[in-house]
């Protein structure tokens, strides 16, 4: 994609103007009653590293009472609240915010938009989430403490626990609403606020990315509220919605809780392969291959995610046309999800490669995201999945889509954007070895895991038979390794902000979207107050 | 170089925890035991053989070009970003290799399903924290048993010296006969629970309030294990399933033996007992059946179980107290143990719940017990 800019010689005079003008106010007032995408995104990026790291202690816990057999270190109610909330922290928490974080600041940057649409708005979605994380950690304080259910809170399970289950579902709508609202800002965006001659079929990928996933959250989030709200009202006021005592059937729950939750997978994994559309065509010098046709699979599987979300359940006991129905629809996200990986080894293909940090995420990414694609579609069969569902399988599975996925894009992205951003160039060095420890010792925690899953070790227990010590014991390590290395990401980035050195105007030679072509490194604080025209 | 030491590093750590276990290494499927638990089986490996040329095909170009076409060896870079031929093969090529799958899979999915015209039927109910099996229908027809983990506490919290089965061996196994068509009916009393035994590949949630089924043939004799497999509270871990599969003979036997124990265990729920034999029968009952989750400090786990010491309802009228076990207590996790119970162990429990942890309040007879059932 490569636009002739007429820049109305505006970059350099107009942004220095404005560089140090932050708002009128200072310290953390500044933070407060930010209206700017730039510091919005920030903030985004702060919070969701402070819940990568809460969510991750408590993987910890759960990995270090896996380590051997029998009960050590915790007991099995608070081990369940771990699983509970290590799921709940990483999805609200970590992932979503850290890409809507890029979304804030990449989007107005690569269309020409000088802000979001809704800036005040803006400022509200983020500040609702710091006041929902408190009420989640609150839950644990709570008599009974945090819900013990999974972070899928299957109904009639909830109805046992204790006043933190409220203070969780309360903090799911707070949540929720952050996403909606974030969602309308980044959709509102998108379709007014791009610059002339910036098409849609023009945009960065990671732009088409995100419009396709604010939709799914603004028709999803909703369906999530109502499945928790009717939680709350069976647990105080008489309903009986997945009560069968009183005419409800737990497994609606289900069905409402999966209608939401597999489009979910897709609001984490979308705006993934945004970032990565990004970072593959800068390292291979090269465009992005079959633009159109990656708009087109994108869409694809966020409509297929619609009519999918039973295969979450084919173990409840649903009609055999049901199983069907369910199954062929799920392995048809494999067309689409095909398209997009062909496409991304096609961009490579025949490129003139280099392997700075992000591209190495970025193909980490591509190796292990489509390995976690492949173990879904044998979990999509129904028989293979009735011997899978619920165990181990499943977990390794998930988390090669997660964090493999999500979160090695969230490092591709935070490595490729961050010379732009701060204007200083991290340490690569120290990167590589990020890359290479977090690669090493994610494979050795998840894909031992695949063989505890068809050997039969149920997920969500706390202790386990002697036959799956040994792969448990190397999970564990792995774990204990895979937090030390992100600690290495840590030191890394202060560094680099505190004091990195400067990084040169294109770090990345083979980048073209507006912000790397026509923006200045460091990017000033306000952009675009002059759209370019595009021709 | 030093990413080659660290992987060294690395398999010597690995090399030395596979040696500290002294079990064997399970890895894959358990052997199956039925033809629906082997067609699985073959259908995985059909899919994995599939999937493992895929991926190294489409990841060899790109390993390929991660060598070639790197710019430090000067590969210029082309700048080709379409080619629609190709981009509709590789959207139908995929498509029809579904097909492919898909074909082999539906007929096992049918075959699963068909639960018609079974030799015998077995009701699996799900409780927290262990599984109520009644024998419906064919040969052994009204025996019904209560099966329960029978690894000790003190291998899982006290580490004591585990057995080879810790957590898969239970106080009353399943048994059935092999080659015969078992229907299992699954359903639950509290929160939904999960039916599972991989090696007859049979896994069916057991929902609250709903009956579901599914069944298996087994063609193999042995014992088979499984636990539950959905989240269903603190002790989710500790409800394993075991089957354990014989001939018709020993199946004919067995179910004798089990009649004819019934006809013994029919208790005389008019015999009065000695308070203290009573209590003491009421401690054993209340640890295998109430420990769980009311403690056994009687403290209990509030607010989802509440203590029993000092509470109202232990401390109150005694039909109180009866009504409370025989019934249960709707909305909450405590269940009707009228239906698992004898009369006998239900005045024992009591009786031991009225006079431990401070309470004293009285004991309770079985007859007392017998004239509260609706």
């Amino acid at each position: 994609m490569s636009a002739v800019v007429d820049t109305h010689a505006h970059h350099g005079d107009s942004g220095h103007e404005h560089h140090d003008h932050h708002g009128g106010y200072s310290g953390i007032m500044r933070w407060i009653t930010t209206t700017n995408h730039k510091d919005i995104g920030t903030l985004y990026l702060w919070f969701a590293g402070i819940m990568f790291f809460a969510g991750g202690m408590m993987a910890l816990v759960i990995r270090a009472e896996l380590f051997e057999p029998g009960l050590q270190l915790v007991k099995p109610d608070f081990f369940n609240q771990m699983t509970t909330m290590h799921g709940l922290v990483m999805i609200f928490g970590a992932i979503m915010p850290a890409f809507v974080g890029f979304a804030n600041w990449q989007i107005p940057m690569m269309i020409g938009a000088p802000d979001m649409a809704f800036a005040r708005l803006n400022n509200w979605s983020f500040w609702l989430l710091p006041f929902a994380a408190t009420l989640l950690m609150l839950s644990f304080f709570m008599p009974g403490g945090a819900p013990g259910t999974g972070w899928t809170l299957y109904a009639p399970l909830t109805v046992q626990q204790g006043i933190g289950m409220d203070f969780t579902i309360f903090a799911i709508h707070i949540l929720g609403m952050s996403s909606i609202l974030g969602s309308i800002n980044i959709i509102t965006t998108i379709l007014n606020m791009r610059a002339p001659g910036m098409t849609l079929m023009r945009m960065p990928m990671f732009c088409w990315t995100w419009l396709i996933t604010a939709y799914l959250l603004v028709a999803v989030m909703p369906v999530l509220a109502g499945a928790v709200t009717m939680t709350l009202t069976d647990r105080h006021f008489g309903t009986t919605f997945f009560n069968a005592a009183g005419g409800g059937d737990p497994v609606l729950y289900q069905h409402i809780f999966w209608f939401f939750g597999h489009p979910e997978v897709y609001v984490i994994a979308v705006p993934a392969f945004g970032v990565i559309s990004q970072v593959i065509p800068a390292f291979s010098r090269k465009p992005l291959f079959g633009y159109a046709s990656m708009v087109y699979a994108t869409a694809a599987i966020a409509i297929l995610s619609f009519i999918v979300w039973a295969h979450h359940m084919y173990t409840v006991g649903m009609p055999v046309t049901g199983q069907l129905f369910f199954m062929y629809a799920t392995t048809l996200i494999a067309v689409p999800t095909g398209v997009k990986v062909f496409n991304w080894v096609s961009t490579m293909w025949r490129g003139s490669l280099s392997f700075e940090t992000p591209m190495l995420f970025a193909i980490g990414f591509l190796f292990l995201f489509t390995l976690g694609g492949f173990t879904g579609l044998v979990l999509s069969l129904v028989p293979i999945d009735i011997q899978l569902q619920d165990t181990y399988y499943v977990v390794a599975h998930f988390h090669y889509v997660m964090v493999a996925g999500a979160m090695f894009s969230a490092f591709a992205g935070i490595y490729f954007w961050l010379p732009k951003w701060t204007g200083k160039m991290y340490n690569e060095t120290l990167g590589q070895w990020h890359f290479w420890l977090t690669l090493i010792f994610f494979n050795m925690i998840f894909f031992v895991q695949h063989f505890l899953g068809m050997a039969g070790m149920p997920r969500r227990v706390p202790d386990y038979p002697l036959m799956f010590e040994t792969w448990n014991k190397i999970s564990s390590l792995g774990a204990f390794g895979f937090a030390l290395s992100q600690l290495l990401f840590l030191y890394n980035l202060f560094t680099t902000i505190k004091s990195g050195e400067a990084a040169p105007q294109m770090p990345w030679e083979g980048a073209d979207s507006l912000d790397w072509t026509h923006l200045p490194t460091p990017v000033p604080y306000h952009t675009w107050e002059t759209p370019p025209v595009l021709k | 170089m030093k990413g080659s030491k660290l992987l060294c590093a690395l398999a010597g750590l690995g090399a030395s925890v596979a040696a500290t276990s002294a079990h064997a290494i399970a890895w894959y499927f358990q052997g199956p035991a039925s033809p629906i638990a082997q067609d699985i089986d073959h259908l995985h490996q059909y899919v994995m053989w599939l999937i493992i040329v895929i991926f190294v095909g489409v990841f060899g170009f790109m390993f390929y070009a991660c060598y070639a076409h790197r710019k430090s060896r000067g590969h210029p870079a082309e700048q080709f970003h379409e080619n629609t031929a190709v981009e509709i093969l590789w959207t139908v090529i995929p498509a029809l290799i579904l097909i492919v799958i898909a074909w082999p899979v539906t007929k096992v999915v049918i075959a699963q399903k068909d639960t018609s015209s079974p030799d015998l039927t077995i009701k699996a109910t799900g409780y927290q924290w262990k599984w109520g099996y009644d024998y419906l229908k064919g040969e052994g027809e009204g025996i019904s048993f209560v099966s329960m983990l029978a690894t000790p506490r003190e291998q899982i919290d006290e580490g004591a010296p585990k057995d080879e089965n810790y957590l898969l061996e239970v106080d009353h196994e399943l048994v059935v006969p092999i080659g015969k068509k078992v229907r299992i009916l699954t359903t639950a009393a509290d929160v939904i629970h999960s039916f599972w035994v991989p090696a007859v590949g049979v896994k069916q949630d057991a929902i609250p309030g709903f009956i579901r089924d599914t069944w298996f043939r087994a063609d193999k004799t042995g014992t088979f294990r499984g636990q539950c497999a959905e989240l269903c509270g603190k002790e989710h871990g500790f409800m394993p399933i075991v089957l354990r599969v014989v001939s018709q003979e020993d199946y004919t036997k067995w179910v004798a033996q089990q009649q004819q124990a019934a006809k013994a265990q029919a208790e005389d729920v008019n015999k009065k007992w000695d308070p203290k034999e009573l209590i003491a029968h009421g401690e054993k009952v209340y640890s295998s059946t109430c420990l769980a989750c009311h403690q056994a400090n009687g403290r209990g786990a509030p607010p989802a179980f509440p203590p029993l010491a000092g509470s109202k309802t232990v401390n109150g009228p005694k039909e109180g107290h009866i009504d409370t076990v025989l019934n249960g207590r709707p909305g909450t996790a405590m269940v009707a143990f009228g239906k698992q119970l004898s009369d006998t162990d239900i005045a024992a429990v009591i009786s031991y719940e009225r006079n431990s942890w401070g309470n004293k309040a009285g004991i309770v007879q079985p007859a007392e017990v017998r004239a509260r059932h609706k």
